[in-house]
């Protein structure tokens, strides 16, 4: 069911509908509140308030944005101001975290000695493959912030670059340079998993 | 693949690669990235690679979430209602 049709739902009070919601959100408010507060228990506590507010239909959602980038919203400004109270300082490292492709696979030349080969036939058949699909959700969750978040909201919740940067209070531009890193890191892991599973 | 000085080699290309599937390349650069794709098999798997890795990206389901959690929010949805009422 459509996320407003559900959101209309539980302001009448259906429950159902709430769980929802949850399912669907509760473990990505969790971790986009994460890269603000100090602990994993200070995330849960600001995506409960996240639910709390949309049931006291305080920020009230008027379909300007989607449901998704409207929810994400509520926590983000709830988990900075709980990340303020206890003075952190948010970290967006945009250090180098070193190269795309392991220098080890060019030669002196810079052209590959070992290539890579496609994962499946076709990019429609990778949305398919469950292992696939698999070793990138494993991979994603072994990045570290912020690239772990903005590949989870550009590429797995499917937030445009512009939704991410306006979201997080980042540039578009350094946005797309933490894409660009977790991107390449989720490749580079898949891309070993494969090669350690086909010996 | 015979090099002329215009052309990128591999390494440059990779690093290019982000760019170009975001759109953000400049027309100069476009062009030289997809030249180099054409005469390199290696680069056209790596951006293939790219490619998949964001399509299996957006089949990722949500996290299972433990039942004591989604208890406790349920908690709290009836609390706010009665509240309410």
């Amino acid at each position: 069911m459509d996320d407003q049709v559900l959101l209309g739902l539980v302001l009448d009070g259906d429950q159902a509908a709430f769980t929802s919601l949850v399912k669907r959100y509760h473990r990505l408010l969790v971790r986009t509140a994460r890269f603000y507060v100090r602990s994993e228990p200070q995330a849960e506590d600001v995506a409960q308030d996240t639910w709390l507010a949309v049931l006291r239909g305080i920020d009230r959602f008027e379909g300007r944005s989607s449901f998704k980038t409207w929810l994400l919203s509520i926590c983000v400004r709830r988990a900075i101001s709980t990340g303020e109270r206890e003075q952190r300082t948010v970290p967006v490292d945009t250090t180098d975290p070193g190269p795309l492709v392991d220098p080890a696979r060019f030669n002196s030349a810079g052209m590959w000695s070992q290539a890579p080969a496609p994962f499946t036939d076709s990019v429609e058949e990778a949305a398919g493959n469950a292992n696939l699909v698999a070793a990138v959700q494993t991979a994603i969750s072994d990045l570290p912030d912020p690239h772990r978040l903005v590949v989870t909201l550009r590429d797995v919740e499917g937030l445009s670059t512009t939704e991410v940067a306006d979201l997080l209070g980042l540039s578009t531009g350094n946005v797309r340079v933490i894409l660009h890193r977790g991107r390449a890191k989720v490749r580079a892991e898949v891309e070993a998993k494969r090669q350690v599973d086909e010996r | 693949m015979k090099l002329l000085h215009r052309d990128i080699v591999c390494q440059q290309a990779v690093a290019l690669a982000g760019d170009y599937l975001e759109g953000t390349l400049t027309r100069r650069q476009r062009r030289r990235f997809e030249r180099h794709l054409s005469a390199c098999d290696g680069c056209d798997a790596y951006l293939a690679q790219l490619r998949e890795t964001i399509a299996a990206s957006g089949s990722v389901e949500p996290e299972a979430l433990d039942a004591d959690t989604i208890e406790g929010l349920v908690d709290l949805f009836h609390r706010y209602r009665d509240d309410e009422d």
